[in-house]
């Protein structure tokens, strides 16, 4: 037991000494929860769109009227007139425009004789966010602009009547769970078990194990000692996460207290499930070279970025066995719904029988030699 | 009584055979010290004697727990200074020793008292809660020995010790070991590629080849069994032809050894031997262009016994296989 703590303790003075690895496992996480988390969340704006009215009705007026207050309020997109559509096209083409809307010519007769009257958007479909954030509102402009004045007092089409049972959730706050997860993953790739193959590259491991200490003993003390700073981020991104992505009561003991639970047992998964993927691995090279691969096979497929039910079978079966995805959804649920824990138990079933099998199978294949 | 008993170890990796069936005894209270070229097999036999490495054939006994079978009883009676230097970079000295004697199993008090008196002992004290960092070769080296003997062993196992080191820092170390011999009832067996170390320090020496004991005596003992008293190493511009038969043939002289122009010649009498040379020489027209006459040093047993030729084979591909690792010569 001595020699276990003393193991923890070597490993969390070097911790406390070496500010690099401080700042990369905490102070990285949360720059990219700020950054990705403004990144993807905002609503698309100042886009800039021609119009070319062939027609110059009343009806195409009043519609040209409708873009002008679009750019005046929304801000979505703001027009420019082409008399030549040719040379609208020619500019959506190069990129100064990011798509043409076109008024043919007969638009107006159309519209008073009720003859199926049309208006052509050209977009640019390279990027799908720009495009359907101007399908969108120019879709939500022509529902408007049909609506028949005045409105019958009695409807006969159905309408949707939407209930939001959760406050509004931003990108950021959406980006949290994910992040949380992640900073305790920088940690499992800079600790535990990993740690000694660190030690053999710098050859510190010949001094330890001329010592009677154990198989078990450097195994839980590596794995213990990676666990405590897995946790230690944690807890970091928990509070500071939570501050800066505008959690309702960030600071809620009840919910901290179950959120601390989420992260004892994401840490111990992540740390035993890096332990089994190197425990035979002497060359230091490999866990940094591994470490791109790692993030992107389990990070993404969790639903930490994006909802798994879009994803394709066989991203939903990596879903499935990944522990990235239970920590996020453990962590969804406390931070963005603030639920009880009966709600993240499943969740804790899995990481902590996870950590168990990783465990086991790891120590079967861990050798105390040099 | 012998306080490590060594029968027959043999370690193999692949077609290499590393260490091969050796066979000796060390004395309770010696310094015994282990020369050999590069890759002779020095290390491996540290490394299954200290039980990180097990042997292929063979055991030993060390403090009378045999290596293979009671492997822990092993570790807790010796303090072991591998070749690497192994002490943790990020932490301070005092921590450095105070991690390793809980690996050891010390109580508190007895933990500090025995990391207070050894950081004294090797001259370390003023800098005990200074990160090793901060530390030259031969402070660092120090700082390991220290930590080394923090549980008491009985027996102290050292790989090149003084490797790397500056002259003043190899005397350092070497005073520190002597002095801590003298203090503490200590079996030591150490590695060494300075042979005036050996001679000075250790009071018997084995000398390994290719992984097999080619000699094994005390250091005067081991000077007097090769042939000579003088060694004249000697280079001619041009040589005349069966000139190495002509050298056998000067008087005094008992061995004569070549390589290219270089002749190392053994002879009872160096005087002698070199007039009758010089004579002879300038008689054949031989140019001599470098002479000199020394007395018998355990260099010269080393090469008498190993050879001269330079020991260049690839490694076995072993545990170290990246380049990016530290790999011990």
């Amino acid at each position: 037991m001595n020699r276990i703590l003393a193991l923890i303790e070597r490993d969390l003075r070097r911790f406390r000494r070496s500010p690099t690895l401080i700042i990369v496992s905490m102070i990285m996480p949360l720059v990219q929860l700020v950054v990705l988390g403004y990144a993807f969340g905002g609503k698309v704006k100042h886009l800039h769109i021609g119009v070319v009215d062939q027609d110059h009705g009343l009806p195409a007026i009043k519609l040209k009227e409708m873009f002008q207050a679009v750019a005046a309020n929304a801000r979505t997109f703001e027009t420019t007139a082409y008399s030549d559509e040719a040379a609208a096209l020619r500019d959506l083409r190069s990129g100064k425009i990011n798509g043409v809307v076109s008024i043919p010519p007969q638009f107006s007769r159309k519209v008073l004789a009720g003859e199926n009257p049309r208006v052509a958007l050209s977009e640019d479909n390279t990027d799908q966010f720009v495009a359907s954030a101007l399908e969108g509102t120019l879709n939500q402009l022509f529902a408007s602009y049909n609506q028949k004045e005045p409105p019958p007092r009695l409807s006969v089409e159905a309408a949707l009547s939407v209930v939001e049972i959760y406050p509004y959730v931003p990108y950021i706050q959406y980006l949290l769970p994910g992040t949380i997860v992640l900073a305790i993953f920088v940690s499992a790739m800079i600790g535990g078990g990993i740690i000694f193959i660190d030690d053999k590259a710098r050859g510190l491991h010949e001094g330890y194990l001329v010592t009677p200490i154990t198989k078990f003993e450097l195994i839980l003390g590596f794995n213990l000692a990676g666990t405590a700073k897995a946790i230690i981020s944690g807890i970091v991104l928990v509070i500071f996460g939570s501050l800066i992505a505008g959690i309702p009561a960030p600071l809620d003991p009840l919910r901290l207290a179950r959120m601390f639970l989420v992260v004892v047992a994401t840490a111990l998964a992540l740390i035993s499930m890096m332990f089994l993927l190197m425990v035979r691995v002497t060359d230091p090279l490999v866990p940094r070279a591994t470490f791109g691969v790692l993030n992107t096979v389990l990070f993404f497929p969790s639903g930490a970025v994006y909802p798994i039910q879009a994803f394709p079978v066989w991203m939903k079966v990596i879903a499935a066995v990944d522990p990235f995805t239970y920590a996020v959804h453990g962590f969804k649920e406390l931070a963005l719904k603030n639920t009880g824990l009966m709600a993240v138990v499943p969740d804790l079933g899995f990481l902590l029988g996870f950590t168990a099998i990783a465990m086991a199978v790891a120590t079967l294949l861990f050798r105390r030699t040099l | 009584m012998a306080d490590i008993e060594v029968e027959n170890l043999t370690k193999r990796f692949g077609d290499f055979v590393a260490v091969d069936g050796l066979t000796f005894t060390v004395n309770h209270g010696e310094v015994f010290g282990l020369l050999g070229p590069n890759g002779a097999g020095k290390s491996t036999l540290i490394r299954m004697l200290t039980t990180l490495v097990p042997p292929t054939a063979g055991t030993a006994r060390v403090d009378g727990f045999d290596i293979i079978k009671d492997p822990d009883g092993v570790r807790r009676s010796i303090g072991v200074i591998p070749q690497a230097m192994t002490s943790d970079l990020d932490l301070s000295a005092e921590e450095n020793m105070s991690i390793f004697a809980k690996f050891y199993g010390l109580p508190r008090e007895k933990r500090r008292d025995s990391v207070r008196e050894l950081l004294k002992a090797v001259d370390l004290e003023p800098w005990a809660d200074k990160p090793v960092k901060m530390f030259s070769g031969g402070m660092r080296r120090r700082l390991e020995i220290a930590r080394g003997l923090v549980h008491e062993p009985k027996m102290f196992f050292l790989d090149e010790p003084t490797t790397g080191l500056d002259p003043v820092s190899r005397v350092a170390v070497w005073d520190m070991l002597a002095k801590l011999k003298s203090q503490r009832d200590l079996t030591i067996l150490v590695t060494t590629h300075y042979m005036d170390e050996a001679d000075k320090l250790c009071d018997r020496i084995a000398i390994i080849d290719h992984g097999k004991l080619v000699a094994l005596d005390s250091p005067l003992k081991l000077k007097a069994s090769i042939p000579g008293k003088n060694i004249l190493e000697v280079s001619f511009s041009d040589v005349p032809s069966d000139w190495e038969n002509t050298l056998r043939n000067l008087p005094e002289v008992a061995d004569v050894k070549s390589q290219d122009h270089v002749f190392r010649i053994s002879s009872h009498n160096g005087p002698r031997t070199t007039i009758a040379l010089m004579e002879t020489a300038r008689n054949a027209g031989a140019n001599i262009t470098s002479l000199s006459v020394q007395s018998t040093t355990l260099d010269d047993v080393f090469v008498h016994y190993t050879g001269h030729q330079l020991r260049d084979t690839l490694k076995t591909d072993t545990v170290y296989s990246s380049a990016f690792m530290y790999e011990p010569k």
